[in-house]
């Protein structure tokens, strides 16, 4: 064996695993039946795989939840860098990209709702304000006039997603009545009714303008305001934040993606494109809706738990409608119905300020006083209308899907399509 | 007695303005089939106009509303030539989204034109009052001559809307392209004219609420626009492609909002302060979980 040329090599070994079976029929239709049946079923030869990563010999490869290779080490590249990333950001910087990946997870949580279940949702920051105000009640420091119990933030985020969940259940019936714009103005009128509840609910919210501190980050009993050290690395307050959102983040968005090419995932697919054929097809309506709203809740409870705790003050003011848009354009220039376009998207949507701040020096027009054409503020959210616009009529698929193209010109070339 | 009177009587007066903002939506809506989320920033424009030409070049009040609905008008018609009519074919909720992208653009402007002023707009109403009826030491019921104006005004204008749609050769194009665009099509009607004629007519209409939304003695802020929020309800509340739905759903979000502002404060303190901006969507949800359609929508005939 070891002194075969390494083809052949390879070739004798298949052929000894797929035993008598395959030297009888593979004559007649080449690999097809040993692929479909015997003890390597499903596998293909690796010399037929290398230089293919789209050729998929089973159905569980195709449905894989990062089914090919490059897929994998990309992921796991990423989560590396992101893991050794806080350690040389500076402190501000890393704060941004923990408010980024809370974002994340309510972008995804939407995106499930709106994206894969086609359910316009204009009240998302109504589900976040519950969640941060449960985690807040439940992990906070009583003050003179708001309650807080001091429990565990590992309770905290349990119930910062339940109960969210749990009211998203309660509205649900409502929301699967009407549909399309009706939803949306619908969940607008929860947003605005929510706000006026905040406001008046002073012992859990602080009361109108003036707010509360979010939950106080004590996590199994470790408090994360303090500096640990492990072994050579110190863990800064910031970096210890940081990586909480970083674990939740992986941890909701594989459980989104995963439920998304699952039977639940392929019905909410089947609810947006054609609700009634979905009914017809056997898709329990009332359910999967219901379902889509009370998991995109719990989603928006966890990420305003931890957005609370990042932004370390939040009034209930802050839960309007700008942040719904937000949201919105989140998933939209992210990508619809893609998880990672969410993550992108949410990276640019809370990324952009800081950029357009950095360039503002060097462009002519803009000033950072009162004194030029318009303010970088102005600036941001002109060109974040703008953008929401540009990307639905010229790339309707987001970045994901500029990021599809570009990776489709590689892939393909030197052909064009 | 007095103050229910009073109370109604100012609310049919905002409950008109609202009425004039839903039909500008239900115009849009029908045309082209989109919410036009952007209606907020057209109607601050059209305030802006008005107050420019207004107070600062002295121009009379009601040339100066003209000018400003012609101006907002060209606006509208502009937005829908660039950015809608690309998205012909693509999901309403794409579509709306659109329009929320020109909402903060237009927000935007609107902040920067204003430059953080409060605004007057010369309306020729001011704060002036009518005596209804002659209490012993004071006015018993008393009507606000705005609120009046705005009735007669809103009164007029839909009014000749609802001629020139069942009536002119034009108004029978534009229904018919709100029936059936393709079949509108092969008869021999120019859609896209027809999409910038209803885009102009819903934004003229959203500057002359603006406008009459301002006319009340007091001054505005580009934050105002946030106002036109309130047509959304009266727009759910009586159907999204209805015009008599948008009428009936704006006096009542009117009225609703002004029996709020007066009753609550004193039978229900606990709801909070500022309860009628939000008591309009609460009317709207329960409407809806009874008529998921609104009062006058048309059911959504669905084909498989």
């Amino acid at each position: 064996m070891t002194t075969v040329a390494p083809d052949s090599n390879r070739a004798t070994q298949d052929g000894a695993q797929h035993g008598a079976e395959r030297s009888s029929t593979s004559r007649l239709t080449g690999q097809s039946r040993a692929l479909r049946s015997g003890p390597g079923r499903g596998k293909a030869l690796r010399s037929a795989t290398r230089g293919r990563p789209r050729l998929f010999t089973s159905y569980d490869q195709d449905s894989a939840l990062l089914n090919t290779s490059a897929k994998r080490w990309w992921t796991l590249a990423a989560i590396s860098i992101f893991l050794v990333l806080p350690f040389w950001l500076t402190r501000d910087l890393s704060h941004l990209l923990s408010v980024a990946m809370v974002m994340a997870i309510a972008g995804v949580g939407l995106n499930l709702l709106t994206g894969y279940a086609g359910q316009i949702s204009l009240g998302h920051p109504f589900f976040m304000a519950l969640g941060a105000y449960t985690g807040a009640v439940v992990a906070g420091v009583p003050g003179s006039i708001v309650i807080g119990w001091e429990f565990d933030l590992s309770i905290a985020l349990v119930l910062a997603a339940v109960i969210p969940g749990l009211v998203g259940l309660v509205v649900a019936p409502l929301a699967t009545r009407v549909r399309g714009l009706y939803l949306a103005v619908l969940t607008l009128g929860l947003l605005m009714l929510g706000e006026q509840l905040f406001k008046q609910w002073a012992s859990v919210t602080g009361g109108s303008g003036v707010g509360r501190a979010g939950a106080v980050p004590v996590l199994f009993g470790n408090d994360l305001e303090r500096t640990y050290a492990v072994g050579p690395l110190l863990i800064a307050p910031h970096v210890s934040l940081y990586l909480l959102c970083l674990t939740l983040l992986v941890v909701l968005a594989v459980a989104a993606r995963n439920l998304a090419r699952s039977r639940t995932g392929r019905a909410f697919a089947a609810v947006r494109d054609r609700d009634i054929a979905a009914e017809v097809m056997g898709v329990n309506l009332l359910r999967t809706k219901t379902l889509a709203f009370v998991l995109s809740s719990a989603y928006a409870g966890v990420a305003g738990c931890l957005f609370a705790i990042l932004i370390g003050r939040v009034a209930p003011e802050q839960w309007n409608i700008l942040m719904a848009i937000n949201l919105l354009a989140i998933v939209v220039i992210g990508g619809v119905a893609t998880i990672s376009g969410t993550l992108i998207g949410a990276a640019f949507v809370v990324l952009l300020p800081r950029i357009l701040e950095w360039l503002a020096p060097w462009l002519p027009f803009v000033s950072t006083g009162s004194g030029g054409l318009i303010t970088v503020f102005q600036l941001e959210s002109i060109l974040f209308g703008a953008l929401i616009v540009l990307f639905l009529i010229l790339e309707p698929r987001g970045l994901f899907g500029l990021w599809h193209r570009v990776r489709t010109y590689f892939a393909t070339w030197p052909f064009s399509y | 007695m007095a103050t229910v009177a009073s109370t109604l009587l100012a609310g049919l007066g905002d409950g008109a303005v609202y009425a004039l903002i839903a039909v500008s939506f239900v115009i849009i809506f029908r045309a082209t089939g989109v919410l036009n989320f952007a209606q907020p920033g057209l109607l601050i424009l059209g305030t802006y106009v008005t107050s420019v030409l207004a107070v600062d070049r002295g121009v009379p009040f009601w040339v100066a509303a003209v000018i400003a609905v012609l101006v907002v008008a060209a606006i509208s018609m502009g937005i829908e030539r660039v950015a809608i009519r690309p998205m012909i074919g693509r999901p309403v909720f794409s579509t709306a989204l659109v329009t929320v992208g020109i909402f903060i653009v237009l927000l935007i402007l609107a902040f920067r034109l204003f430059a953080a002023r409060a605004r007057t707009i010369a309306d020729p109403w001011q704060l002036e009052q009518w005596c209804l009826v002659q209490g012993e030491t004071l006015c018993a019921v008393s009507l606000y001559q705005h609120h009046a104006g705005k009735i007669a005004v809103v009164a007029v204008v839909l009014g000749l809307l609802g001629v020139w749609l069942s009536r002119s050769r034009v108004g029978l194009a534009m229904r018919a392209t709100s029936l059936d665009q393709e079949a509108a099509l092969a008869q021999g009607i120019n859609v896209g004219r027809m999409f910038s004629l209803s885009w102009a007519l819903g934004g003229g209409l959203a500057a002359l609420g603006g406008i009459l939304l301002a006319a009340n003695g007091s001054v505005v802020q580009a934050n105002d626009a946030l106002f036109a929020l309130v047509a959304l309800p009266a727009l759910i509340l009586g159907g999204i492609d209805s015009l008599r739905g948008a009428v009936v759903g704006g006096l009542v979000i009117g009225l609703v909002s002004a029996l709020s502002s007066t009753y609550q404060p004193i039978h229900a303190p606990w709801l909070g302060p500022n309860f009628e901006n939000v008591a309009p969507y609460l009317v709207m949800i329960l409407v809806l979980l009874i008529r998921p359609y609104g009062l006058f929508g048309t059911k959504e005939v669905q084909r498989l």
